[in-house]
């Protein structure tokens, strides 16, 4: 018993006044309940890309799991905390404190470590499975494919009904599951639009399915979510749901060739593209440049952004784009342009032609 | 006649100077530099992860041009998870395990000098590439096909494979002096259910290392191939497949952040109890759960690749073991939960960052659970949200405890107390900042910021998230900071340490701090779980010969034991000091460097001379017979 | 008095360390540990390589080997094979003459372990590579990359087995080890039996699957 009366002489020796409080367990949880309050009610702008604020059936989904999996969650952490203030409150108690097996020590173990834990998994792992079988679900109902290819650092999109190729904006008909089939040029991408759907990988050498459905028309931001290089936080795309008939009138503008420009400038313009380096990658069907290293441009002045979702599709923009795209996007495959201020503008009236 | 102290100080004792620092062999020594060398690799990740988020305090800034940047982030998590994790607990395990177990060195002492001087020597192999502007560019984890010489031609994906099959030699010859020495050097009498919870933890992180190390080094060396010679494993047009990387990568991945945090528990596990004033409840219960999450954490990689598009069964099953793996995590938390309740908290700053380490491990091992929901972590991967996660984890998981380590153990260590004060202000700081950057994270991440960017576009609702993160980190790193000038003071001007400052119950209490050359002057014999607590006689070290004490003063001896019992066995002569493990680091080196340049000559005479190395290391001294 | 102290002495029962050996060998001993665990490290990083060739090989597709590559022939790896087990025997054999004291035979064995797996060695280098490299490369494609990755680093290994084997003549030559010293030589062992089982996953997975 010698020993016990050592570690109470040196336990006595450490003591220089009652523990100090609950602080750490108090500020904790002060913490995390405000954090929570301000995440409930944060009001973030209209195209934050929030996963917590779905548009279609395949996020809504994962964020009704999300809120029960933060409930689970904040219960057992309020459960530990309440754990450690017992405690910090227990340390002031006199007397010595007991060495040997305490009762209710191994119960609490097992039960709070294992079976109840065991119980709440086993019910979050079915709830998962369910989810993933309901998220699994709409691919045999989908209504129509569209090809999506990831490339360093813009995405293309191929459609096959009417045939249409067009870059960075997807335009999908509302109320349907569509299918989106995924491939890369290069190396991993990921095609991510959180407030619709879950990502998926885009594997070099592979083809990756999944599909995407937005309840109400409206424009729903995606990024590239695979890092894939130098330009990987400027690789950004915009998925457009429209109401049907807004969407086949689209889709059947997106099939036509560029009509021949009508206005002097544009024709100029069009002379400026086809000699200078921008037909060397860029296809503008009807026309004689079909090269598929680039974007398709053949209605450019349809989308909202330019290079990839980092710059609007304004005149200033589109110009800044053209003369200065390292500038932009250090690193982009899209080499600067040596224009006149004449060349460059026939230009930009071209390309704001390309509706 | 000298006594027992004298002789054995002539026979152990190691002089001054830098030839002496090449040579040694004292685990003290070697786990003291691990130590600074470990935490010096820290202070420049931190500083690394400064740099980042100032540039991520708002939108569109751009202090590094994203080149820099992606180096720096690569470079960020590559220093922490290799060169600094690992090597520190490192540092805590050889410093403290032969002292727990009651002997006087590592089973291969010249192994554990080799094993430190690779991890240097790799770690500026690594460094050096920022000499030539290329350090390792594609994140930590490398995702072919980015790593292949199609997409990153230069060096730099060639400096992150050959450093870590360089560094991987060390971390393997370091786990398997540990777990030589856990099963066959223990004081007699210390059978294996009287082992220190910390040692335990030492012993599972070491076989994990064993079985997950090799599915890296395949990995890196498939892509050096790949890389030099133009093989074909991570090729698609040539039959190779890119998804090959990934799950080699991450069948090492996850066991290696189940390895970062086992010696953190143990650390805990012995905290707590003397902070506490009785015994840890559940002993034999916390045991198992740090050997079955070894164990259940070779069953989960897959849930890293939950994005790929792989085949929804085989998912089931990894998520469903994702889920289960969380189980002896709760056990040990309850363990130390039930401790806390039963005992009276001394709260001195090891327990005030042990109290710390409770409250943040369990809200990132929540945001983990989330993720073994595969329709969940389908959103939430490769975002935020996920850095956050393990943040809270490696920060709060095992930096904190580590910080709980320091304090706890560095009067041990150097002889000198640190200030009260100036911990526990530390921990504040700490502990309010490291929330601060990472909570708005799990936030930032589910409003769709992805992660490994190097800017963001304003009006997405990320920027104001982002701010309060960068004051936080400039708060996290002040608060290690005070600790580091805490350090330093006491070095300086701190307090004499007594033997046993907070009342502890191990081994490494019942000597002197700092401990003697030869750990103890008698080798103790143990009888129980608790020796100090239990054996009086214990005191400075000085077991009675009556009371099984052993000097084993007549050369540079300890025992040999049983695995079970702690039985001994056979006494064993150590080796002194030795130049060959440095010499056979620098000949590794020279071939390392030869296959990144492609001079192949070099690399053979790099060859050549570490055979010749480990020629001379072999080479019998003196005597002819076996030892 | 004098009686009593004397009786106390000669009763007093001898130290530990006077009692104890001051070597051991086989499971008794720490190094002898140290090599089970190499063993296991390596396992484990041929392991990873023969999981690789099986992913690979079922990710590509019905044809195996793909590219027009013939499926490998059987008898020149059997007869290497077998060249190689074989070695195992006397390896075996000059553990059991050293257990017994017999250094002579010890040297004998390892000298016939070392001429064998030299042989297995020369005829994978000198036969078998040149014959495989005129129909495919490593850069091929990934099966030409499997194939050398693999069996090269069982030769290195192998490689490393013979260096040891050698140094372990040289010890038994300079009189180290006898009936109570011998655990370098069960390292040996321990480890070029290694060798000998992983050439049996080695074969098995490159030679043997492809043809059934």
């Amino acid at each position: 018993m010698g020993g016990v009366e050592t570690r109470h002489r040196a336990q006595r020796a450490l003591e220089r006044r009652p523990c100090g409080g609950a602080g750490p367990a108090k500020k904790a949880m002060g913490f995390a309940a405000v954090t929570i309050a301000v995440v409930a009610s944060s009001c973030a702008p209209e195209d934050a890309p929030s996963t917590l604020d779905p548009r279609g059936p395949g996020a809504a989904r994962i964020a009704g799991t999300w809120w029960l999996m933060l409930g689970i969650s904040t219960v057992v952490f309020l459960i530990v905390l309440g754990f450690m203030a017992v405690a910090l409150v227990r340390s002031r108690r006199a007397g010595p404190v007991p060495q040997g097996d305490v009762r209710w020590g191994e119960p609490v173990v097992i039960v709070g470590g294992v079976v109840i834990p065991a119980i709440i998994l086993t019910a979050m792992f079915v709830v998962s499975l369910r989810d993933m079988a309901a998220l699994s679900a709409p691919m045999g109902d989908t209504t129509m494919t569209i090809a999506v290819e990831g490339h360093d650092w813009w995405w293309e999109a191929t459609y096959s009904d009417p045939a249409a190729t067009t870059a960075n904006e997807i335009h999908i008909p509302v109320g349907q599951p569509v299918e989106l089939e995924l491939t890369t040029d290069d190396v991993l991408h990921s095609f991510w639009v959180p407030q619709l759907q879950a990502k998926t990988d885009m594997i070099s050498g592979k083809v990756n399915r999944m599909w995407i459905e937005a309840d109400e028309p409206g424009r729903f931001r995606g990024q590239c979510a695979e890092y894939c290089g130098l330009q990987h936080a400027k690789m950004i795309f915009y998925v457009v749901a429209q109401r049907e008939d807004d969407f086949e009138a689209w889709l059947a503008n997106e099939a036509k060739e560029a009509a021949d420009p009508a206005d002097p400038g544009a024709v100029a313009g069009e002379e400026v593209f086809m000699n200078e380096t921008c037909a060397g990658c860029h296809a503008i069907r009807g026309t004689d440049a079909d090269a598929q290293l680039g974007p398709d441009l053949t209605h450019l002045a349809a989308r909202a952004t330019i290079a990839a979702g980092v710059l609007d599709n304004t005149r200033a923009d589109l110009a800044e784009w053209i003369v200065d795209p390292q500038g932009v996007k250090d690193g982009a495959s899209m080499p600067p342009s040596e224009l006149s201020a004449q060349e460059l503008d026939d230009l930009l009236d071209y390309l704001e032609s390309l509706e | 006649m000298a006594t027992i102290a004298e002789r054995l100080e002539t026979v152990w004792g190691e002089g001054p100077g830098l030839g002496t620092s090449l040579k040694t062999v004292d685990h003290k020594k070697l786990g003291m530099k691990y130590l600074y060398t470990g935490l010096l690799f820290f202070v420049i990740g931190g500083i690394q992860s400064l740099i980042l988020r100032a540039q991520l305090t708002a939108a569109n800034l751009e202090i590094l041009d994203p080149e820099a940047y992606n180096q720096m982030f690569t470079m960020h998590g590559t220093t922490m998870m290799f060169l600094f994790v690992v090597p520190t607990l490192s540092g805590f395990g050889n410093f403290f395990v032969p002292l727990m177990i009651g002997t006087r060195d590592m089973a291969f002492p010249r192994l554990n000098a080799f094993g430190y001087w690779i991890f240097l020597a790799a770690g500026l192999f690594m460094y050096s590439s920022f000499l030539v502007g290329k350090a390792p560019n594609n994140g930590w984890f490398n995702n072919a096909p980015l790593a292949n010489s199609e997409f990153t031609p230069g060096l730099n994906i060639d400096f992150y494979a050959l450093g870590l099959i360089f560094l991987g030699i060390s971390t393997t010859a370091g786990a398997i002096n540990f777990i030589v020495t856990i099963l066959k050097m223990r004081a007699p009498g210390m059978s294996i259910n009287r082992m220190p919870i910390f040692v335990w933890g030492e012993l599972a992180f070491a076989f994990s290392i064993v079985f997950a190390q090799p599915a890296l080094t395949a990995a890196l060396v498939m892509l050096e191939l790949d890389r030099k010679f133009g093989f074909a494993f991570f090729d698609p047009s040539k039959g190779g497949d890119v998804i090959l990387w990934q799950h080699l990568f991450w069948i090492f991945g996850h066991p290696w952040v189940y390895i970062l945090i086992l010696p953190a528990f143990g650390i805990v596990s012995m905290i707590i109890p003397t902070f506490c004033g009785r015994p840890i409840i559940g002993y034999t219960w916390v045991v198992v759960a740090e050997m079955a999450t070894a164990v259940i954490g070779f069953g989960v990689w897959v849930h890293h690749m939950f994005a790929t598009g792989l085949p929804q069964v085989a998912m089931s099953f990894i998520s469903a073991a994702s889920f289960m793996v969380t189980l002896p995590s709760g056990t040990q938390t309850f363990a130390w939960l039930a401790t806390l309740v039963a005992g009276k908290i001394k709260l001195k700053t090891p327990m005030l960052f042990s109290l710390g380490f409770i409250v943040l491990f369990v809200v990132g091992g929540l945001s983990g659970v989330m993720f073994a929901s595969i329709p969940f972590d389908q959103q939430t991967t490769d975002t935020y949200f996920v850095v956050a996660h393990f943040h809270y984890i490696i920060v709060g998981g095992v930096i904190f405890p580590l910080f709980a380590g320091l304090y706890y153990w560095l009067p041990k260590m150097t002889g000198k107390m640190l200030d009260e004060r100036w911990g526990k202000t530390s921990f504040w700081v700490m502990f309010v900042g490291f929330n601060l950057v990472f909570f708005p994270m799990h936030i930032t991440g589910l409003l769709g910021q992805p992660r490994r960017t190097y800017t963001y576009l304003p009006g997405l609702g990320w920027d104001i998230w982002n701010a309060i993160e960068t004051v936080g980190a400039f708060m996290l790193a002040f608060g290690i900071l005070l600790t580091f000038v805490n350090w330093y003071r006491s070095a300086r001007r701190g307090e004499a340490a007594p033997d046993n400052p907070w009342g502890g119950d191990t081994l490494e209490w019942a000597t002197t701090s700092p401990p003697p050359h030869y750990n103890f002057e008698m080798v103790p014999t143990v009888r129980s779980l608790h020796p100090v607590w239990d054996q009086d006689e214990l005191s400075h070290g000085r077991q009675s010969p009556e009371r099984g004490g052993h000097p084993l003063a007549d050369g540079h001896e300890t025992f040999a034991s049983s695995m079970l019992d702690g039985r001994p066995q056979a006494v064993m002569e150590m080796p002194h000091e030795s130049p060959w493990p440095v010499l056979l680091t620098l000949a590794l080196t020279v071939m390392f460097y030869g296959v990144l340049l492609d001079a192949y000559a070099l690399a053979a005479a790099g060859v050549a001379a570490s055979g010749a190395a480990m020629m001379g290391w072999f080479w019998p001294k003196g005597e002819t017979q076996e030892t | 008095m004098t009686t009593t102290t004397q009786a106390t002495r000669t009763a007093a029962p001898r130290p530990l360390e006077e009692t104890l050996p001051r070597h051991m060998n086989g499971p008794a001993s720490p190094g002898w540990w140290g090599m089970v665990m190499l063993i296991a490290t390596e396992a484990m990083l041929f392991a990873a390589l023969v999981a690789s060739y099986f992913f690979l090989r079922f990710q590509s597709g019905p044809v195996w080997p793909p590219g027009g590559i013939p499926k490998p022939t059987l008898e020149l790896p059997l007869i290497m094979s077998v060249i190689l087990w074989s070695s195992s025997v006397p390896v075996h054999l000059g553990e059991k003459a050293i257990k017994r004291g017999d250094v002579g035979k010890l040297k004998l064995y390892l000298a016939l372990g070392f001429v064998l797996g030299a042989v297995f060695l020369g005829m994978q280098l000198g036969i078998e590579y040149p014959e495989k490299l005129a129909e495919f490369t490593p850069t091929t494609n990934v099966y030409g990359s499997l194939f050398f990755t693999l069996t090269g680093f069982h030769g290195l290994h192998v490689a490393g087995g013979l260096m040891i084997n050698l140094w372990t003549q040289m010890r038994a030559w300079q009189g180290a080890f006898d009936e109570h010293r011998h655990v370098t030589v069960q390292n040996f062992t321990m480890y070029w039996h290694f060798v000998d089982a992983v050439w049996i996953a080695v074969l098995s997975t490159i030679y043997l699957s492809p043809n059934i």
